[in-house]
């Protein structure tokens, strides 16, 4: 288990300070795939570097299983680190890079042998053992990459970007891999993305961080679902966002008055949510087309978007919201909409979490 | 299309260039043919002979020298190196610091001082300390060539220190090596060639010199390049040429070596 509490960086002199981490919080559990996600520049290497002893915060604690981390220098940490440019030695083989670890370890011989001898089969990498590290391609180096930081059996593994230089193919291969070799060494993984996707479909926990700061810690279907400010709901996939005002709210649920002066209810975050303006976030695949008549809301289509698995209607709401809404086509079925036409868009109960302006 | 401004197209190019390789060449290419004339002139022709190496080669003064010289050239040459590998990864993995550019400048004062000043101030210099001490031997002459060998050691150093990826050092300080295994195990083996080049050279500078080891020898204590001065001022045979040719391929052939090492390296 790790403990990262209120963790602090600033960059810069007295004059002229940027806070790349902004008192960052967060417990991560044993044998958890735990993902940063955040646009450029929000501070995921910069935490990394924390963990891994290359960077000292200028406040906070890391620890590693009750133990202190930030007294020790990053030779003496039991984490490491996948980077984002491999930076395997040159000078070195595929074994010999593999091996590095577990030899300034002072590991017998022998046991460095078969530890390698493993990696490489885990990694299916057995027949280039001997190559040079310049003379393979760039998805075999992230493997290497990867069972190098693997050998030593760290008891937590840091991974920053390791899949951003591959291509997509190959990518979704390593996102794969990557998890079956977490689930077989039960290595706790740290990593690093600022492709959503990526997050939603391999994490066990995601926190989304801007600014230097984490705004949201959760699974990936709390994140994707429930997103608790505008952020987050805006950072991962798609959504549409309208201006409510909230009636009244118990119980995680909250009654909104819609700008057309419908009335619905929507999910609120468990905390509460004030009374007044609020936001609306919807997903545009929780809502179909429906009759104008009685609709919660209504606008003309202004474009239709054929995307193979599904088709993308975009809605000019009155008041000029636009509004966009997906829904999966069907075989054959070939809905006579056309742009201009006046449609409604209905909202399944439950749909659409409010967020605190 | 106009084509981009081309030197080599310009009138009198080919003449000017053929004038400035003779005026390289044309004297070294007559020193070594020379060194093979059987007569005892330096400039009349009078058939091929291996004599003057022969005799250069039995020349006990000639062998004294070129045994100090080596000796000299090697001491100088492995401390330069190291004294520079220090300096390149003070200068270049600390950051920025205050008085850098001070620092450097320092390191580098020998190839901005005119050799003539150092030598009459290294003259000075250590004829205090021999009065001091009474020891006149070849350390006076190792200290100075290390010197002025140091920044011709530093800036290939240097060079490809600032060419390495500092992420390959952390990645092994990540991997559990000490910051001496990192340089070691890392840092070392990458900045080989850079070594290699930066001792070549200095071996090469130091081997060369005149100046400085003229005027700060002790009796008696010639190298190569001081004895043939010293030859001048008696009678001149081939056999000067003769060893000249042979400092001539020693150069070379370090100078090639170090080209073939470093491209392999690649
Ligand atoms: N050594 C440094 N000195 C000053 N500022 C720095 C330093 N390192 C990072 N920063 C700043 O801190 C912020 C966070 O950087 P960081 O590398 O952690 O971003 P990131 O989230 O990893 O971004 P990316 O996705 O682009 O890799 C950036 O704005 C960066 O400019
Ligand atoms: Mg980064």
């Amino acid at each position: 288990m790790i403990e990262i509490d209120r963790v602090r960086k600033e960059f810069g002199d007295g004059t002229d300070t940027f806070i790349a981490l902004d008192d960052v919080s967060v417990t991560i559990r044993e044998n958890e795939f735990f993902t940063l996600l955040g646009p450029s520049g929000c501070g995921k290497t910069t935490l990394l570097r924390v963990i891994a002893g290359f960077v000292d915060p200028t406040a906070g604690r890391v620890t590693l299983d009750g133990q202190d981390l930030l007294g020790l220098p990053p030779f003496r940490r039991p984490v490491n680190t996948v980077f984002q440019s491999y930076a395997l030695f040159p000078h070195m083989t595929v074994a010999e890079n593999i091996g590095f670890g577990l030899q300034m370890l002072n590991r017998p011989k022998a046991e460095v042998k078969q530890t390698v001898d493993e990696m490489l089969a885990l990694v299916k990498m057995t027949q280039m053992a001997g190559r040079r590290t310049s003379e393979i391609s760039g998805g075999q180096q992230q493997r290497v990459a990867l069972a190098r930081a693997l050998a030593p059996r760290p008891k937590l593994l840091l991974l920053d970007e390791p899949l951003s230089a591959l291509d997509y193919k190959l990518r979704k291969e390593m996102q794969l891999e990557l998890k079956r070799l977490q689930a077989e060494t039960g290595i706790t993984f740290i990593f690093v993305t600022h492709d959503q996707e990526e997050a939603l479909t391999m994490s066990d926990r995601i926190a989304v961080m801007n600014g230097g700061q984490i705004r949201q810690i959760g699974g990936p279907r709390e994140i994707y679902d429930r997103p608790t400010d505008r952020f987050v709901a805006d950072f991962i996939g798609e959504t549409n966002f309208l201006a409510v005002e909230v009636l009244d709210f118990a119980d995680e649920q909250a009654r909104l008055r819609l700008p057309s002066g419908a009335e619905i209810a929507a999910h609120a975050p468990a905390e509460g949510i004030p009374r007044g303006a609020a936001t609306l976030a919807i997903r545009p695949e929780h809502t179909s087309l429906c009759d104008p008549e009685g609709a919660a809301l209504k606008g003309k289509l202004s474009d239709i978007v054929y995307f193979g698995t599904d088709t993308h209607y975009h809605v000019a709401l009155d008041g000029d919201t636009r509004f966009v809404l997906r829904e999966q086509n069907q075989p054959g079925g070939h809905e006579a909409r056309a742009v201009g036409d006046t449609v409604g868009v209905r909202l399944a109960p439950g749909t659409g979490q409010v967020l605190r302006d | 299309m106009a084509r981009g401004f081309d030197v080599r197209r310009q009138p009198g190019f080919v003449t000017l260039a053929t004038i400035c390789f003779l005026a390289l060449y044309l004297p070294i290419i007559l020193l070594v043919i020379y060194s093979f004339n059987a007569g005892s002139s330096i400039a009349t022709w009078e058939g091929l002979s291996w004599r003057w190496y022969v005799s250069a080669w039995q020349n006990q003064q000639v062998q004294e020298a070129t045994v100090r010289s080596l000796i000299l050239a090697t001491s100088a040459s492995v401390i330069a190196t190291a004294c520079a590998v220090l300096a390149a990864l003070a200068t270049t993995r600390k950051g920025r610091f205050r008085g850098y550019s001070a620092v450097f400048a320092m390191i580098n004062q020998p190839l901005m001082v005119p050799e003539i000043v150092t030598a009459v101030a290294l003259l000075i210099f250590f004829a205090v300390i021999k009065v001091q001490t009474g020891y006149t031997g070849l350390g006076y002459l190792i200290i100075a060539h290390t010197a002025f060998c140091i920044p011709f050691a530093y800036m290939p150093i240097r060079a490809r220190l600032q060419g390495m990826d500092l992420g390959l050092e952390q990645a092994a300080m990540d991997l559990y090596a000490t910051p001496w295994r990192v340089f070691r195990y890392v840092t070392l083996p990458q900045l080989w060639p850079g070594v290699l080049s930066g001792a070549m050279l200095a071996f090469v500078i130091s081997l060369d010199d005149v100046v400085i080891t003229e005027f700060i020898k002790s009796a008696g204590q010639e190298t190569l390049p001081t004895y043939l001065l010293g030859q001048f001022r008696r009678n001149i045979t081939p056999e000067i040429n003769a060893i000249s040719t042979a400092l001539l391929a020693i150069s070379v052939v370090i100078v090639l070596a170090f080209y073939f090492l470093s491209r392999n390296r690649k």
